[in-house]
């Protein structure tokens, strides 16, 4: 296990690096000149040349390229091109948005899907069952920004039950006041991930009530709960698990599309506006924090796979 | 098991729905002279400095809010003293003498000397500086501080419009740091909490000179998409909407006894822009062929509907020196083929109308093309986004006509700078535009500059398609608020809850 650590831990740092390098490189392919945001329509030529010296865009790009890694070195994300101001800073304040939401989202998500998904396979016969499994087939395919629009004109603007965007000045300092304006975006996620969600409950459900040792416990004379609890859940756990680290990941991508239908401060209205202007130093820095969570989430969902099924850690482990 | 999951869906889904009522009561509750404003806003600043491509947004919340300048420029478009108590000038135009407001200072304490206003005028000066009116002070020679009162400031020749221009700069306490994070002004606010990405408050500054704000505090909340701001509106979560920037959402309001709609002045204008430089924009014919092809009442009405004001020529009706000169280049199919005749064309030609990607532009492309089609000439839209607006068109001039809006007040001047993008060069207008900043009396500078403005509209230096509504939307028990648009600002001390 240790050595399998050391080979997914170091398979991570290197992927980290590469995609870094393959974010910078790409994004200065983009044509565009990022000093073009900092001008008016009537700048003259004089503010053309400041605006380029501003963003350091006359620089040569192995520069460039040499300044950021040497930032990311000693953990400073650099200043943004457009409003000089330091990007790591703006950044932490930003998850204090879209960690929460991820985080709600995921787990609201994982509820409604394991129950949904449960019902669905344990009484596939019924017609609630049957409902569920359409409902989750129809809401995989609908977007998540059309589900927000959607709740936020039935609950904000109709009943007005709750704030249609936005997120309190003081951050957290009164949660119920932060939870309101997460709530509608949370349960907008929420939705539309336990479609698949659901689905991948239901079929491993499925794959357990037809498994020939679960006859075998009810043959030995275990109730039907009993033999579920004993043995399904552990057997069932496993392939839920392996996607979990996926879903997680695309969670958060849905809660970086969400903030903008909520006019939320997350990463993603962050990025969305450092795209518009080219402001190449946000840019990096919000693809620096998600690409580091989405890995990091993928090495989890790997070792966590590992420890629930001991047949991944003796068949492909021992063997090498 | 399914017991249990059954609980924990249950138990989150109702603490969900217990903050959502919770707090679920209005928040503006405190008694008239101290309440809360919310504003909602599109036009989040990237930084607070203006000199530092801060954008319109720091424009909107900060001037004249928490910075003043000498001057302010009023709602309706004239110019004020504020921080200047009086002004002389010297004979000979040259020579600007200031005395300063008594008893001002900075919202650090520190009071406001004669030294600030020099450091603030060198600021918009200085070789880094982004600021929009650099080129304007290019006549400054010397700024004099012979006492903590009095500024004197040396022309090379005369500027008529240096006390206006003078508006824009916003005078900075001298020994104030990072000016992008943070503020230090004299106005009637101090800021209090920027939240990037969401929101902006400003807190009423006691110690201000003047009348205190009706107000004690006011919260710029920031959207990017105009569908949530409008939800804000309606749910109560903002009072008043700056600047709402389409028609459609404007019938939920219109008809509503909780909300105001105000259609004010704005300075912003959409302009088919040719390039004027290059065959067959080099002729007039063409060109006034092309604007009398277009039905531009037509173009506003499907645009804006009622509101939204035609323009014959770059003035607005706010600037001193407009006249209506929509009737130079009247809509007329039939005189469009005539004029694409006499102009070497009558057989129609093609262009490319390279058109910026965001709102109105394309829908405004669509429209021109359709337009054009019926007098024979063929557009070919091409659409590009805002960056490559500035590689291609602003800084390369390499087009043949595109759209743009222009935002400022009093920017007929351009047409006299014939290194300018859309290439015009009238040696007469450049003579007139020069004459009128050295104007001895406004009424000389005004009398010149309807001579450009008459001149540019016969030659149709470019199509002056329409002039934007201001429309600002607010709940009826807001009272104080400015209705019309000039260069982005918004003051907002005399907003009151009634």
């Amino acid at each position: 296990m240790i050595s399998y650590l050391l080979r997914r831990s170091a398979f991570l740092l290197v992927s980290f690096v590469i995609a870094m390098v393959a974010i910078f490189v790409l994004l200065r392919l983009l044509p565009g000149d990022p000093s073009n945001a900092l001008l008016s329509v009537t700048a003259t030529p004089d503010q053309i040349a400041a605006a380029q010296a501003q963003v350091g865009a006359d620089r040569p790009v192995l520069e460039q390229f040499a300044t950021w890694f040497g930032q990311l070195a000693r953990f400073d994300l650099g200043e943004s091109f457009i409003s000089s101001l330091p990007v790591g800073p703006e950044i932490s304040a930003r998850l204090a948005v879209t960690v929460p939401l991820t985080l709600l989202a995921f787990a609201l998500a994982l509820v409604i899907s394991l129950v949904a998904g449960f019902v669905a396979a344990t009484r596939a016969d019924r017609w609630y069952g049957i409902l569920i499994s359409g409902i989750s087939q129809l809401g995989v395919a609908v977007p998540v920004f059309w589900v927000g629009i959607l709740l936020v004109s039935v609950f904000s603007v109709g009943l007005r039950w709750l704030p249609s965007g936005g997120f309190p000045r003081d951050d957290w300092a009164d949660p119920a006041d932060a939870l309101r304006s997460l709530a509608l975006p949370v349960i907008t996620v929420a939705v539309v991930m336990s479609a698949s969600l659901t689905r991948y409950v239901r079929s491993a459900t499925l794959d357990v009530l037809g498994s020939d040792y679960l006859r075998s416990a009810r043959a030995q004379g275990s109730g039907r709960g009993e033999a579920l609890w004993r043995h399904g859940l552990r057997n069932g756990a496993v392939p839920v698990i392996a996607i979990l680290g996926i879903e997680l990941a695309t969670t958060f991508l849905g809660a970086v599309v969400v903030e903008s239908v909520f006019s939320l401060p997350g990463l993603g209205s962050m990025l969305l506006k450092a795209i518009q202007q080219h402001d190449y130093p946000n840019i990096q820095g919000v693809l620096f924090v998600s690409t580091l969570v989405v890995l990091v989430i993928g090495f989890l969902g790997d070792v966590a796979q590992r420890l629930v099924d001991p047949r991944l850690r003796v068949s492909i482990s021992g063997n090498r | 098991m399914k017991k249990n999951i059954a609980f924990v869906a249950l138990g989150l889904a109702t603490t969900l729905l217990l903050a959502g009522c919770a707090s679920g009561a209005d928040s503006s509750t405190a008694s008239a002279g101290d309440a809360t404003i919310e504003i909602g806003s599109l036009y989040e600043p990237q930084n607070l400095s203006n000199f530092g491509g801060g954008g319109q947004g720091v424009t909107e919340a900060f001037n004249g809010n928490v910075y003043e300048g000498l001057y302010k420029l009023t709602d309706d478009g004239s110019v004020a003293p504020l921080l200047a108590a009086s002004n002389t000038v010297s004979d000979d135009g040259l020579t600007y003498t200031f005395t300063l407001q008594d008893g001002v200072t900075f919202h650090s304490g520190k009071a406001l000397t004669s030294a600030d206003v020099k450091a603030s005028i060198d600021a918009v000066l200085a070789d880094d500086s982004q600021s929009a009116r650099k080129s304007s002070f290019g006549a400054i020679t010397s700024i004099e501080t012979p006492d903590d009162a009095t500024v004197v400031v040396t022309l090379a020749e005369r500027s008529i419009s240096f006390i206006y221009n003078l508006s824009y700069v916003w005078i900075i306490n001298a020994d104030a740091t990072d000016l992008e994070s943070t503020e230090d002004g004299t106005g009637p606010y101090t800021l209090g909490d920027w939240k990037r990405g969401s929101s902006l408050s400003l807190t009423r500054f006691d110690g201000y000179w003047g009348d205190a704000a009706a107000n004690s505090e006011v919260v710029f909340n920031y959207f990017t998409d105009a569908t949530a701001l409008s939800n804000a509106l309606l749910t109560g979560e903002v009072d008043i909407v700056t600047s709402v920037q389409s028609p459609d959402a404007l019938s939920q309001f219109t008809d509503n006894a909780d909300y105001v709609v105000s259609d004010g002045d704005s300075t912003t204008k959409e302009i088919l822009v040719f390039n004027d430089r290059v065959a067959p924009f080099d002729n007039v014919d063409v060109r006034k062929a092309l604007y009398s092809a277009i039905d531009t009442k037509k173009l506003l009405n499907s645009i804006w509907g009622d509101y939204g004001t035609l323009i014959g020529s770059m003035v607005p009706p706010t600037d001193p020196w407009y006249e209506d000169l929509t009737q130079v280049n009247p809509y007329d199919p039939d005189l469009a083929k005539q004029l694409l005749a006499s102009g070497g064309q009558p057989d129609g030609f093609e262009f490319t109308l390279d058109t910026p990607s965001y709102d109105p532009h394309p829908v405004v492309a669509e429209f021109v093309k359709s337009e054009l089609a019926k007098v024979g000439v063929t557009v070919n839209i091409n659409t590009i986004s805002a960056d490559e607006w500035y590689t291609k068109v602003y800084k390369a001039q390499d087009f043949t006509a595109t759209l743009q809006e222009h935002v400022n007040d009093r920017d007929v001047v351009w047409y006299g700078n014939p290194d300018f993008y859309w290439g015009y060069n009238n040696p007469q207008v450049t003579q007139w535009v020069a004459e009128a900043e050295a104007s001895t009396t406004t009424d000389e500078q005004t009398a010149k500059l309807k001579l450009v403005n008459e001149q540019i509209a016969k030659d149709a230096a470019s199509v002056w398609l329409y002039l934007y509504p201001q429309i600002v939307v607010a709940a009826s028990d807001m009272s104080g608020y400015p209705v019309n648009g000039l260069n982005s600002q918004f003051f907002v001390y005399d907003i009151a809850l009634n």
